[in-house]
């Protein structure tokens, strides 16, 4: 009975602490599969296209003009998400830094930044001091600019072609993943020392 | 009750992708940084056990919950549309640090601020609608 209760709050504090990679991977993987079993797919992006059909864009462009009701169980899982990540941060996480690379920390305080890796997104961009400033929710809006236009473009994003189109081996989703880190190269070791530094 | 397995899946989602770091920012950084393992490993294990799980539900006709077999859409057969898609999703992900999935997660962490980039990307997503015909695909 000790033993057991020993163990009971070892595998708590596991919880409790950052999930390693091979953990999280094949969780998401997991994710996966049962999205499929229940006769769906993983693709968290097409949420985005199904918000614009909800909000009437289908009256003006043909694009959004579709059924969106029949993606209202992906809207579900986006509900989820959310409360997904308010349990793991109130009740599975003690708060501990992310364990970040020193030459990546350094880079960052670099650019003046303060307390980097001690909250999950950092201060400088997220902060509601970021927004007091136009440059700040430019960077936010133009972000997410780049992900919602480049993600409908691409016909996927990290769930839809990284994890399962690669997964059913399609090529389309290899070629969509080397422009995810074009792109994703040139934003961190050229454009974002230009922006922050 | 029928999209109760949905909100599950969901939230199981949400906990993992906090609990992997998947949704910080820095983690993003770092990995296109080349000075982590932690991302390479969670997207690679992911998509080694993927490959796997495809080939398996494949190989047995394996049947959904329905009890429809489970069918794969394959891609279209192009490239443009790929690889320039691809680098704009990549241009956005690194400079706000979050894709379509952690956006949401994010949100339920606290960082509310994460709604302009979810704003942003609504806006791309139109964009993108009004432009389609004009793009190469």
């Amino acid at each position: 009975m000790v033993t057991f209760v020993k163990n009971k709050s070892l595998i708590m504090e596991a919880i409790l602490e950052p999930w390693p990679w091979y953990v999280c991977g094949p969780l998401i993987a997991a994710t996966m599969f049962l999205l499929l079993y229940f006769g769906k797919e993983f693709g968290m992006s097409s949420n985005l296209r199904t918000m614009c059909s909800m909000a009437g864009a289908g009256r003006k462009v043909k694009f959004f003009d579709f059924d969106w009701k029949a993606q209202r169980w992906n809207l579900t899982v986006v509900i989820g998400a959310v409360i997904g990540g308010f349990i793991a941060v109130h009740f599975l996480s003690n708060p501990v830094d992310i364990d970040l690379n020193p030459t990546t920390v350094a880079s960052l305080e670099a650019f003046g930044w303060d307390n980097v890796g001690k909250s999950l997104v950092p201060p400088e961009i997220y902060s509601g001091d970021a927004l007091g400033s136009i440059k700040g929710i430019a960077i936010l809006l133009i972000g997410g600019f780049l992900v919602g236009f480049g993600t409908r473009y691409a016909g996927g994003c990290t769930s839809g072609h990284a994890i399962s189109g690669i997964s059913n081996l399609q090529i389309p989703s290899f070629i969509a993943v080397i422009g995810f880190f074009i792109g994703g190269l040139i934003m961190t070791h050229f454009l974002i020392p230009l922006i922050f530094g | 009750m029928k999209y109760l397995k949905f909100l599950l899946v969901g939230i199981f989602f949400g906990i993992v992708m906090v609990k992997s770091e998947a949704v910080s920012w820095y983690r993003i950084y770092e990995m296109f940084r080349f000075e982590a393992f932690h991302m390479y490993g969670i997207i690679g294990s992911a998509v080694v056990l993927g490959i796997i799980i495809v080939a398996y539900i494949k190989k047995n006709h394996m049947k959904s919950i329905e009890g429809k077999e489970i069918l794969f859409n394959p891609k279209d057969r192009s490239w443009p549309r790929y690889i320039l898609g691809g680098t704009i999703f990549g241009f956005g992900w690194a400079l706000a640090g979050a894709c379509p999935g952690p956006m949401y997660v994010l949100f339920g962490t606290g960082v509310y601020s994460i709604l302009i980039v979810i704003g942003g990307a609504l806006l791309g997503t139109y964009v993108y609608g009004l432009l389609r015909d004009k793009l190469p695909h």
